[in-house]
């Protein structure tokens, strides 16, 4: 082949070394999708319920979420209370369906082989989809945390809070706290979303993906509450989850949230793995 | 290279054209800022540019067909593959799709085209190959490939027994005789010695053809016959 062929051919295309082009795709598939911006508006409603419900009722303390009896007091206290409460199933649900969808969704409709046939290289494929899920499920907890604080501060102002530990702190390091949480948070709930991208890589049906995350997530949760399994209890996905209240300690107490990080740093490590060593030499036929 | 893999595939609730934009922003080569113009002209090519804002879940089996064949043209190719491109399709839908494969030939590129329906091969391609458990039997330019089976007579009559006697006579082989019509390879001899012969011995003629043997009669004197799947 001479070199002016070479140069007009197509694999003499320049290679762009960095590029965000297809993780923003991705998120523009994400975000862009009808069913996700119904399960973003889902979310929102608990909060808007719990700070509705509240003003209406006068709450009797002891019962309920810790933070529920503060609601009054503070109105940034909606969004902690609605992350409790959604953390349970529906924030893990939506992350576990965008997991879902991530390999086993593109697969059933067909979708993977083309991406491959661009090509795509799997390892890229593996960690854009996991940014991904990752991205997502810090911007589904933030926007709970968001219309929870909206919520609240509308229905019952804000101000100075009264930490856990019963001192109080500024309404700026407040919201500071609330956004730490809800990242913290966030990043936990992201660790989740790469065990459900390992299990995307093992079926070519989303939900299926996104039911084994849910029953996991629930599993967990009820492994936890066994003390004859106290063992175990603080290597579950899910034990440290509840910890996001020490952001509102005085000061904050970061001995269980370091523990939190590290333990939803390894589940999304050992998963992203997982899924690689399953996928990279998958046969992609669907 | 681009290709067709076992029928189109994309995403729904995509319109056709953030499907196609989806494709070429995953594509490490692609560069974004003609991404606009080249999507438009795939589309283009392929007849689909005002339908580009459709969703993808509206579109005919034809047009999901072309919109699969828009992606393979996102970026120049040397190659295409295609799986099955006209599986499935409509008669016109097919028409389209040959006439699309025959453009994108024109202009340069290899297309593969791997397809059962033999008469579409037969209009489409200049060169096949025959491939039967997974090897390749036979390959070369299409009448290549076709001349290595020989033509055969056919001779429509209603004294069908004593046309037989006729042609074995000339010399013709593998005569069989299927309701009023007398079939016999030709070999060498010319054609029209045929009928004069037939008329020269009194036998009537109602019909004569010289057939080449179909794609499909040689692709099954290669692979052999039968329902059964080999392996």
């Amino acid at each position: 082949m001479s070199a002016a062929e070479l140069a007009t051919s197509p694999a003499a295309r320049p290679l762009r070394h960095v590029s965000t082009r297809f993780l923003r795709s991705e998120l523009r598939l994400i975000f862009g999708r009808r069913r996700n911006q119904a399960g973003l508006g889902i979310l929102a409603v608990v909060p808007i319920i719990l700070a509705v419900t509240v003003k209406v009722s006068t709450p009797r303390p002891g019962h309920g979420p810790d933070f529920l009896a503060s609601i009054t007091s503070n109105g940034l206290f909606v969004a902690l209370s609605s992350l409790s409460i959604e953390l349970g199933l529906f924030l893990p649900l939506a992350v576990g369906t965008i997991a879902g969808d991530s390999i086993a969704g593109e697969a059933n409709i067909g979708t993977l082989r083309y991406l491959l046939a661009v090509p795509v290289h799997r390892t890229r494929l593996l960690a854009v989809k996991l940014a991904a899920i990752t991205i997502f499920s810090l911007v589904a907890t933030l926007w709970v945390s968001l219309v929870g604080a909206a919520a609240g501060l509308a229905l019952f102002g804000g101000g100075d809070m009264t930490t856990l530990s019963g001192g109080q702190i500024g309404m700026g390091q407040a919201v500071l706290r609330v956004v730490m949480a809800t990242v913290y948070l966030g990043l936990c709930f992201a660790s989740l979303g790469a065990i459900g991208l390992f299990i995307s890589t093992l079926t070519e049906q989303p939900i299926g993906a996104t039911i084994a995350v849910v029953i996991l997530n629930v599993m967990s949760f009820i492994l936890d509450s066994i003390p004859q399994l106290s063992w175990l209890h603080e290597w579950l996905p899910t034990h440290w989850w509840m910890s996001f209240g020490d952001f509102l300690r005085d000061p904050i107490a970061w001995g269980d949230l370091v523990r939190g990080l590290m333990t939803a740093a390894g589940y999304a490590l050992v998963f992203w793995l997982a899924a690689w060593a399953r996928f990279s030499d998958k046969d992609v036929t669907g | 290279m681009g290709s067709l893999v076992e029928g189109p595939a994309f995403h729904p609730y995509l319109t056709a054209r953030s499907n196609l934009q989806r494709l070429d922003s995953v594509d490490r080569h692609a560069d974004p800022r003609t991404t606009r113009a080249r999507v438009d002209g795939a589309l283009d090519r392929v007849g689909l540019l005002a339908a580009a804002d459709k969703k993808y879940r509206a579109y005919s089996l034809g047009m999901r067909q072309r919109l699969a064949i828009a992606g393979t043209l996102l970026a120049p190719r040397e190659l295409l593959v295609l799986d099955e491109p006209t599986n499935g399709l409509d008669p016109q839908g097919t028409r389209e799709v040959r006439h699309l494969i025959g453009s994108l030939a024109d202009d340069g590129a290899t297309v593969l085209v791997s397809s059962h329906l033999l008469s579409e091969v037969e209009q489409v391609c200049t060169h096949i190959g025959v491939m039967h458990v997974g090897r390749l039997l036979t390959q070369g330019p299409i009448a290549e490939v076709r001349a290595v089976s020989e033509p055969r007579a056919r001779v429509q009559t209603d004294q069908p027994a004593e046309a037989a006697r006729v042609l074995r006579a000339l010399g013709l082989t593998n005569i069989a005789i299927e309701s009023g019509v007398v079939v016999g390879t030709l070999g060498a001899l010319v054609p029209d010695r045929v009928v004069a012969a037939l008329v020269h011995e009194g036998v009537p003629v109602t019909g004569f053809a010289v057939a080449q043997p179909s794609l499909e009669d040689l692709f099954v004197s290669l692979t052999g016959e039968g329902f059964n799947v080999s392996g």
